[in-house]
């Protein structure tokens, strides 16, 4: 933080508590360092990312956090081959995300969708639902042990307040989680969103300087 | 397995202990047993301790129970801390001009990310120049957590979060020039966006400097922002002058930037602007006589967060789509400070931030829980109110704010608390205790705590030090009359919803390309909200221009401090609520939205633009 100038630290410390809650106050950050060394990244991935192993449509064994999201631009989402409500639109529309985002899905940006009902959606039925919608490589369907899935729906939040709700799959969340791993940026897109706005949301993940040029502001029309 | 609010793991022993705790407390508190030696055991006073964290946190549904009362944040002392008072912002000095200086067309040769050229500029030239830089900052919030790094607003004089205050004039139009100088996202520490937008919220504003959700500029850039200062009507209904009843005197910005408000506001981004004029002149004096600023009119910022309890840094759920609330209470960015006063009328500004909690206000005697201690609402959205309201509890989503007289004579010599009382467990909104209300009048009945038992804000020291004091008694006292009503030109309706967990407006979702209708430049229209998200409550905003509130449920709002001028209305569960307004004096694209900023980030919010008179469309359900 170099724009924390020692001037911003010592008018901000002015308008404390003084010299007493400032020293207090380091000596708590000194304490809380030493319980733990945990960088913010390692915080959000021991949170929210539970290293689970799920199984791929080509029946390839992944781990969720170091095969799937570790240093990774991606999109996630929940979803069941034989869900006939939001399912079809959602994964639709992201068929249409990969074909826009062509060799860079698969390079920098990879797309993860999870079933919420691994006993049926077994590699082979995730291999079939792929190819209906002309998944490439870069675009992953996954299975797994039944717990596992569910552990990573409820820690990625794809979960509805209503218990009645939320144990009922055709009332599934639809939105499409979209991060950027190492860089700790995370959002969601509604997966009925237009396929360019959800695009969109994905460019910003990408914080290189060439993308940032393009990035500037929106709405121009 | 158990967890607590964070998500995390906890062992069955420690689950059982967070139920128990919390359910001590409600029995406690049902019982009647609160006195103020029992307040103190149970940490309302000293904040802390096992029976103390209620209602809280991370709204999500992680747990397959419904806890609502758990341990999350680490403990902190409650009144160890005086308010902080934002210091005014400054403009710059007449012979430091801002270099290059401000351009109608965008400077973009310069670095300056504006899209349009400013519409008013040359009309409404600046008198004040102000040079702003959002950086990072380190701050203490509690004496009890370590230092945080909060994102500021830097007008060279001061960096803080809340952000300095704007103190202006009607008739004196002032320009920002508004730096973006945060750090890369991976030194953010887990949440945050480095690419802002400064909306002034309740700002007449043109479209190009009302900080658009889409408007946004990245770390190196810049942005000119011309804030004309006007009263609405100035270019169409009341040539020259604009309509005094349309007067606004509490605003206040923030970052918008779409799809991450929640996470930038969070982090700090938020700040007062206060307009005062020949009526309202911040003297008690002079005009309406009310308690002279900065001495006896004080902003206050409230906002819920949470601490990671190993780190005690601030924590964002980053996955959360229905709402987040904390379990600490800060007000000016310090864990429920304590205030010393003298024995007179003061006013405050009483401003949520969120990111999703509603709080409704009542001043506490710990001594003597059973007393009903009024207060005067003087103004709602921070519009004064045809009248003062006398009170004894006030309610306010996110983004609204309520001015309020206080007088602290009673109370010489003692002190007394702010405290929130409203029910409030998850991102839906308050608890509702009677889902089957009517829903014309007091909200369908939300749960109102027992006295000591909600959330203890701040503390006011009264002092015996009697001082002068000039100020209006509130009853005697008047302000503007409404703006005329007329008949809308078109009526339109929209349908809040949620489908699979997706927020939506009539079904569809944000998307900065999509102008979903047109409104005629200087017409008047009706907005029809509807609510068809069963049980949740959504503060809704909307840009450019005030509205009234004609009806909810078809019913007039019998209440006087809703039937007011307002910016934002809170949309009960199964309502239906009109507004009025008049589309004035500028162009351009603004938003309509939820202001639970998580729901806002979810895409429930929809671009409308105005367009020059009589190109408008007639849509109605947009």
């Amino acid at each position: 933080m170099n724009e924390t100038s020692r001037r911003n630290l010592l008018s901000f410390s002015g308008l404390a508590p003084l010299a007493g809650g400032l020293l207090a106050a380091r000596a708590g950050a000194a304490a809380t360092e030493a319980a733990t060394t945990l960088s913010a990244r390692e915080r959000i991935r021991e949170r929210y990312f539970p290293d689970v192993i799920l199984r791929t449509q080509n029946n390839e064994k992944v781990r969720f956090y170091e095969d799937l999201i570790k240093d990774k631009i991606v999109t996630l989402n929940f979803f069941y081959a034989q869900c006939d409500g939001v399912c079809p639109g959602i994964t639709a529309n992201l068929a249409k995300v990969q074909r826009a985002l062509a060799n860079r899905v698969g390079r920098d940006i990879f797309m993860c969708s999870f079933t919420l009902k691994p006993a049926e959606d077994t590699p082979k039925a995730l291999r079939d639902y792929a190819n209906l919608y002309h998944a490439k490589p870069g675009w992953t369907f996954l299975t797994g042990r039944p717990d596992d899935l569910e552990l990573l729906r409820r820690s990625l939040g794809f979960t509805d307040p209503v218990p009645a709700v939320d144990k009922d799959k055709s009332q599934h969340i639809g939105n499409i989680k979209i991060g950027n791993e190492p860089l700790m940026l995370w959002t969601a897109c509604p997966g009925m969103a237009h396929a360019d706005w959800i695009l969109k949301a994905i460019s910003w993940m990408d914080r290189s300087p060439s993308a940032l040029e393009k990035a500037c502001c929106d709405g121009k029309s | 397995m158990y967890y607590n609010a964070l998500g995390e793991k906890v062992s069955r022993a420690r689950y059982r202990e967070m139920l128990n705790a919390a359910k001590n407390r409600r029995e406690l508190i049902a019982a009647g047993l609160y006195g103020r030696r029992e307040l103190a055991k149970m940490g309302l006073l000293t904040a802390g301790g096992m029976l103390l964290p209620k209602i809280g946190l991370s709204a999500r549904a992680r747990t397959p129970f419904a806890v609502t009362s758990q341990a999350a944040s680490p403990m902190t002392r409650s009144f160890v801390d005086p308010l902080f008072v934002m210091p005014q912002a400054q403009a710059l000095p007449p012979f430091r001009p801002l270099n290059p200086a401000p351009t109608v067309a965008p400077n973009t040769a310069a670095g300056e990310s504006r899209t349009r050229p400013h519409q008013a500029l040359t009309q409404f030239p600046p008198q004040k120049f102000y040079y702003v830089t959002q950086h990072a900052i380190q701050a203490t919030q509690s004496p009890d957590l370590p230092v945080q790094t909060l994102w500021a607003f830097d007008d060279t004089h001061n960096a803080c979060s809340p952000g300095p205050t704007y103190v202006n004039h009607y008739g004196v139009p002032i320009l920002v020039r508004n730096n973006n100088r945060l750090p890369p996202p991976d030194q953010n520490g887990g949440f945050g966006m480095p690419s802002v937008t400064t909306h002034l919220h309740n700002g007449h504003t043109p479209s190009e400097s009302d900080g658009f959700a889409c408007d946004y500029f990245e770390i190196g850039h810049w942005y000119d922002q011309h804030y004309p200062n006007v009263l609405a009507g100035i270019l169409s209904t009341h040539p020259g002058t604009g309509d005094i009843n349309e007067a606004l005197s509490t605003l206040w910005y923030h970052d918008h930037r779409v799809m991450f408000t929640a996470q930038n506001t969070y982090k700090g981004l938020v700040g007062y602007y206060l307009l005062f004029n020949q009526f309202d002149t911040g003297s008690e004096d002079s005009g309406f006589r009310l308690p002279s600023y900065p001495q006896f009119d004080i902003p206050l910022v409230f906002a819920d967060k949470v601490y990671d309890p190993t780190t005690g840094l601030l924590f964002f759920d980053l996955f959360s789509l229905d709402g987040i609330l904390g379990d600490k209470f800060l007000v000016n960015g310090k864990i429920q400070p304590f205030f010393k006063v003298h024995p007179r009328r003061y006013r405050f500004r009483l401003l949520n931030t969120g990111p999703s909690r509603f709080y409704e206000f009542f001043l506490t005697d710990l001594n003597n829980l059973s007393a009903n201690n009024p207060y005067w609402v003087i103004a709602n959205d921070g519009n004064l109110l045809p009248a003062p309201v006398q009170v004894t509890s006030a309610r306010i989503g996110v983004a609204e704010r309520i001015d309020v007289i206080i007088d602290f004579t009673p109370f010489a010599g003692k002190s007394i608390y702010l405290e929130n009382r409203l029910n409030q467990i998850n991102g839906q909104g308050p608890v509702i205790s009677n889902p089957n209300g009517t829903g014309a009048t007091e909200c369908n009945c939300p749960e109102i705590l027992p006295a000591g038992g909600g959330n203890l804000l701040m503390r006011f020291d009264v002092d015996t030090d009697f001082v002068r004091d000039e100020s209006a008694d509130p009853r005697t006292q008047t302000f503007y009359q409404l703006p005329q009503v007329v008949a809308p030109r078109v009526v339109r309706t929209f349908k809040f919803d949620r489908l699979n967990g997706q927020w939506s407006i009539n079904g569809q979702f944000m998307d900065c390309n999509d102008i979903r209708f047109h409104v005629s430049q200087n017409s008047a229209e009706n907005w029809i909200l509807t609510n068809a998200t069963g049980d949740w409550t959504h503060p809704i905003h909307i840009h450019l221009e005030e509205h009234q509130i004609l009806s909810r449920n078809r019913v007039p709002p019998p209440l006087p401090i809703e039937g007011s001028r307002k910016d934002v209305s809170q949309l009960h569960p199964n309502e239906r609520v009109q507004l009025f307004f008049r589309f004035r004096d500028w162009l351009g694209r603004y938003p309509l939205h939820c202001h639970n900023v998580v729901h806002e980030d979810h895409a429930m919010m929809l671009r409308w633009e105005v367009v020059p008179d009589g190109t408008g469309d007639k849509v109605e359900v947009p």
